[in-house]
């Protein structure tokens, strides 16, 4: 089993949601970078995912959007990505996904991604822009090196594609709350149960909500329905906010610490699947 | 690979014609999927209705002024001393180019799939005007997503947006340029796709855009073709037309393509291909996915988009659509640059020579076909899409003119 499936399979004995926590490589250096994901995941982070930047993501909100050309700005690559990959698993045993475009993986070659990334001790693959009608020729390659490419489905997916993306799903169905951009929103949507609902009812794979949950009472509710709630922008821009600071580590770090106690607090039995 | 993506997943009939070859296809966020696929299926089932060809047929006779001309150049072909030089003459449609034959094609599309408003992304404003104009004629509301940096150098557009009641949002991320424009336009329309309805400007981005635009504009081919053939009975040797998405280009290009009919399409080459100043996706790319295809692009070895540059805002772009890489790569059309000072001079050339003031889009098709008439014997035939008027242009061109002139 894959280092992501086991970790939801440990935190579900545990009566856990997976908390995931997104982040710009490179942002706000690439030094600080490393730094801070060894302090989200001493914080209890459950997985990272770490965003490669693209100069135009179209899936981001400013918040991420900003991260992405700050991080260019200090020449990060896909290679370097990698990189900070490579010595973040040399540190540290949780679970890692990379989230990109397509275009920086197709120009590093989809062979060489992919081994490039198992030799790094990446666990996982969202590529934001590859829906499945696309995807065959990457999620093959990422098959046979040990790599879950992970999905997204959103609201607006009709029942047919549900059944399409969580049959491809690999790690976990990533869960789009709502329609629109990547971004810190003050709540979440009231269908969210209902989305979920729908997902769990054509598969038994670990579903994550991810799209403006930002504060940990979103992240409670979330885990109240789903098994993993993503927070991107909010760290994002926490991490904006303390790059001046001495220490940005110690601020982002006791923000996860608090969207991590949120996935503990009123843990439903996960329902049976249909 | 293509043949197999026919076959599979959502059924044939929406994903027909979503590759061209290896170029092409649907690279999107999950959350744009449904509602392309949705845009796909409603295209699908209009352009088997005849009634929604009649409607359309209807709207290009009366308000945009179809058929267009074909004009023969005298006095430039007397200039260049070559192949006689044809105009199609796109600038005189209402709104003065091209755009208009999609928009109109579009907004029936939108009206009948029951959205109230419209959105579109625009370089040089031809396709914000032409998008706003169809909101007016149908009585919805209108956003324009536009660069900041084109709404500077197309302020006459900007304003007639404005006077067609659309409201124009000036987008100010990455070069705030088209390309900005776009990743914009679809970031809102994630949000908004139940009630608005994206008016595609050109050929490229994902499926269905690049099929449904070309079907669009290939009316200026058929009536090219027609006209070439009653005034000169016999085909064209060759056809020209700038590119920059390429809806004017494929337009001209496809009723053509059976034919024994050389073609021509002409990216900006800025300040020089050599420069790295340019917007030559074709001449000076590579393959890549933006925009929800993979087509020739202007990138970085590591992937990431250049920046570009043009004096014509509307080639101003570092992609062009995915049916053009793929007849670049058989040999079935030849794609060629000419610099910002090329379609200057031509710009000029047309103007007082022809009395014609082509957009400085089309100035770079023209730029071209004057260097092929000048190679060709005195019976050869150049047929140019002249896809737009040059009013838009006035105030920049006095600009860099005024520059240039030391």
């Amino acid at each position: 089993m894959s280092r992501i499936g086991a970790c939801f399979d440990e935190l579900g004995r545990k009566e856990q949601g997976a908390l995931v926590v997104f982040t710009v490589a490179g942002h706000p250096t690439p030094a600080l970078s490393s730094e801070l994901l060894v302090a989200i995941a001493e914080a209890g982070a459950d997985i990272i995912e770490l965003g490669i930047p693209f100069s135009d993501p179209l899936a981001d909100g400013p918040a991420i959007q900003a991260a992405s050309q700050r991080a260019l700005a200090e020449h990060m690559t896909p290679a370097r990505v990698l990189e900070l990959a490579a010595g973040f698993r040399a540190a540290r045993d949780v679970p890692l996904v990379l989230m990109t475009c397509y275009n920086p993986v197709y120009q590093f070659g989809l062979e060489e991604f992919a081994e490039a990334s198992a030799g790094a001790g990446v666990d996982g693959v969202i590529v934001t822009d590859l829906p499945p009608e696309e995807a065959d020729d990457w999620a093959g390659i990422a098959r046979k090196r040990g790599i879950d490419t992970i999905f997204l489905l959103s609201p607006n997916s009709p029942a047919a594609r549900v059944k399409k993306v969580v049959d491809l799903a690999g790690g976990f169905v990533y869960c789009v709350s709502r329609l629109g951009v990547t971004g810190a929103r003050p709540e979440l949507p009231t269908d969210l149960a209902q989305l979920v609902a729908r997902i769990r009812g054509e598969t038994t794979k670990p579903i994550a909500v991810g799209f403006g949950v930002s504060r940990p009472e979103h992240v409670a509710e979330v885990c109240r329905v789903a098994d993993g709630a993503v927070v991107g922008s909010a760290v994002v821009s926490l991490i904006d906010r303390q790059a001046g600071s001495a220490g940005p580590a110690e601020a982002v770090g006791a923000f996860v610490r608090e969207l991590k106690a949120a996935t503990r607090s009123e843990r439903v039995t996960k329902p049976d699947p249909l | 690979m293509p043949a197999e993506m026919a076959s599979r997943s959502q059924g044939p009939s929406i994903l027909e014609g979503s590759h061209f070859g290896r170029f092409g296809g649907i690279f999107v966020p999950e959350t744009i999927m449904p509602p392309l696929l949705e845009v796909a299926e409603a295209y699908g089932s209009a352009r088997r209705d005849p009634e929604f060809g009649k409607r359309l047929e209807a709207l290009l006779r009366d308000y945009v002024g179809r058929p267009t001309p074909l004009y023969f150049c005298g006095r430039l072909t007397e200039h260049c001393g070559g192949a006689k030089i044809y105009l199609k003459r796109e600038d005189l449609c209402h709104t003065g180019s091209h755009k208009l034959n999609n928009a109109v094609g579009q907004a029936l599309l939108a009206q009948r799939m029951g959205r109230t408003k419209l959105m579109a992304e625009t370089g040089a404003g031809q396709h914000g005007v032409a998008a706003a104009t169809v909101a007016a004629l149908f009585d919805m509301e209108c956003d324009i997503y536009m660069g900041e940096e084109d709404v500077r150098r197309q302020a006459l557009n900007v304003y007639r947006m404005r006077l067609l009641d659309a409201q124009v949002i000036e987008v100010t991320s990455g070069s705030r340029t088209l390309k900005d424009a776009i990743n914009e336009a679809f970031r809102v329309w994630m949000a908004t796709a139940e009630t608005t309805y994206y008016l595609f400007g050109t050929a490229a981005g994902p499926h269905p855009y690049p099929t449904m635009v070309r079907d669009f504009q290939s009316v200026v081919g058929r009536e090219a073709r027609q006209q070439i053939l009653e005034q000169e009975g016999r085909l064209p040797d060759c056809l020209v037309a700038c590119v920059g998405g390429g809806s004017n280009a494929i337009g001209l290009f496809h009723p053509f393509l059976e034919d024994d009919v050389r073609m021509m399409g002409v990216e900006a080459a800025g300040r020089g291909l050599r420069t790295g100043e340019h917007a030559a996706s074709l001449t000076a790319g590579s393959e890549g996915v933006l925009h929800g295809a993979r087509t020739k692009i202007l990138q970085t070895a590591e992937g990431q988009i250049r920046t570009t540059h043009s004096v014509a805002a509307g080639l101003d772009y570092p992609g062009v659509g995915p049916e053009h890489a793929l007849l670049q790569n058989t040999g079935r059309a030849e794609y060629v640059g000419a610099t910002d000072e090329e379609a200057l001079d031509a710009f000029e050339m047309l103007n007082r020579l022809e009395g014609i003031m082509p957009a400085l889009e089309s100035a770079h098709a023209v730029a071209h076909a004057m260097r092929v008439a000048a190679e060709s014997h005195q019976e050869a035939v150049v047929l140019v899409n002249l896809s737009g008027r040059g009013d838009k242009d006035v105030g920049e061109v006095q600009r860099v003119l005024a520059e240039r002139t030391p």
